[in-house]
């Protein structure tokens, strides 16, 4: 499956919804299901304010199945992360305005069972996650 | 009550807010604007996040919630949730919400406690 959108905020619930339904035919489990929203949210989120900084662009999310295991890519051809390890911390975030978390990425790797970020300034960023259903 | 958007609700100096059904960061850019603009105007010392509609909230709600609770704090008021649900639940557990502020099943008990 791919899906390329607009790094609008509206397409956050699009994308997350659309990677849940293509995930359900694996029969997971409901807190499967809510484990792979709120892990793509957090991704296309990070695209949309991180990547794109609010400007336009292109979010890509691939997904694909392999026995019982999803896995889901969010990529961007934004302004990239430096240092993706500091910006893996738990409560970092570069945003002034106080109302972001800083934990987006905790969440994802708290909600998938596998978490890769290959990231370079000026190129992007590329967030690849697995899940397997029904463990 | 609309789905998509937040209400407001004004008890005395309690102030209730309505979450939607989905918390992500689009639903959220409004949020702060409105508090903002609902606490300078009004006396609140206490305000109230409730979750009842809300089936699905990302790390935004978090950042949302701990925002609203050192605005609160810094002024000598307190915040607290409602009616959260499973997977609610397990968001704000995981953030760290829980220690900070208080969670009750009803509204009606959150305006008492």
């Amino acid at each position: 499956m791919r899906l390329e959108m607009d790094s609008l905020s509206e397409n956050e619930e699009f994308a997350r919804v659309v990677v849940a339904v293509f995930f359900s035919r694996l029969n997971p489990t409901l807190e499967e299901i809510d484990d792979v929203k709120t892990a793509v949210s957090e991704a296309v989120t990070n695209a949309v304010i991180h990547g794109y900084q609010g400007k336009e662009g292109i979010i890509t999310v691939r997904a694909s199945i392999c026995g019982r295991e999803l896995t889901v890519e969010v990529a961007d051809r934004g302004t990239g992360i430096a240092d993706v390890k500091k910006a893996m911390e738990p409560m970092f975030t570069t945003d002034p305005s106080g109302e972001r978390s800083g934990m987006g990425f905790s969440f994802m790797e708290a909600f998938m069972d596998e978490v890769t970020v290959v990231s370079a300034p000026g190129e992007g960023t590329a967030v690849t996650m697995k899940k397997r259903a029904g463990e | 009550m609309s789905k998509e958007t937040f209400t407001y609700e004004a008890r005395g100096q309690i102030l209730i807010i309505h979450l939607p059904r989905e918390l992500d960061h689009h639903n959220c850019r409004n949020l702060r604007y409105e508090t903002d603009l609902l606490l300078s105007e009004n006396y609140i010392n206490k305000v109230i996040f409730d979750f009842s509609r809300t089936e699905f909230m990302d790390s935004s709600g978090i950042g949302v919630l701990l925002n609203r609770y050192k605005q609160m704090a810094g002024s000598g008021g307190s915040v607290a949730i409602c009616g959260a649900g499973a997977q609610v639940k397990r968001i704000l557990n995981m953030g760290g919400v829980c220690r900070l502020i208080k969670n009750f099943d009803t509204k009606e008990a959150a305006i008492a406690g």
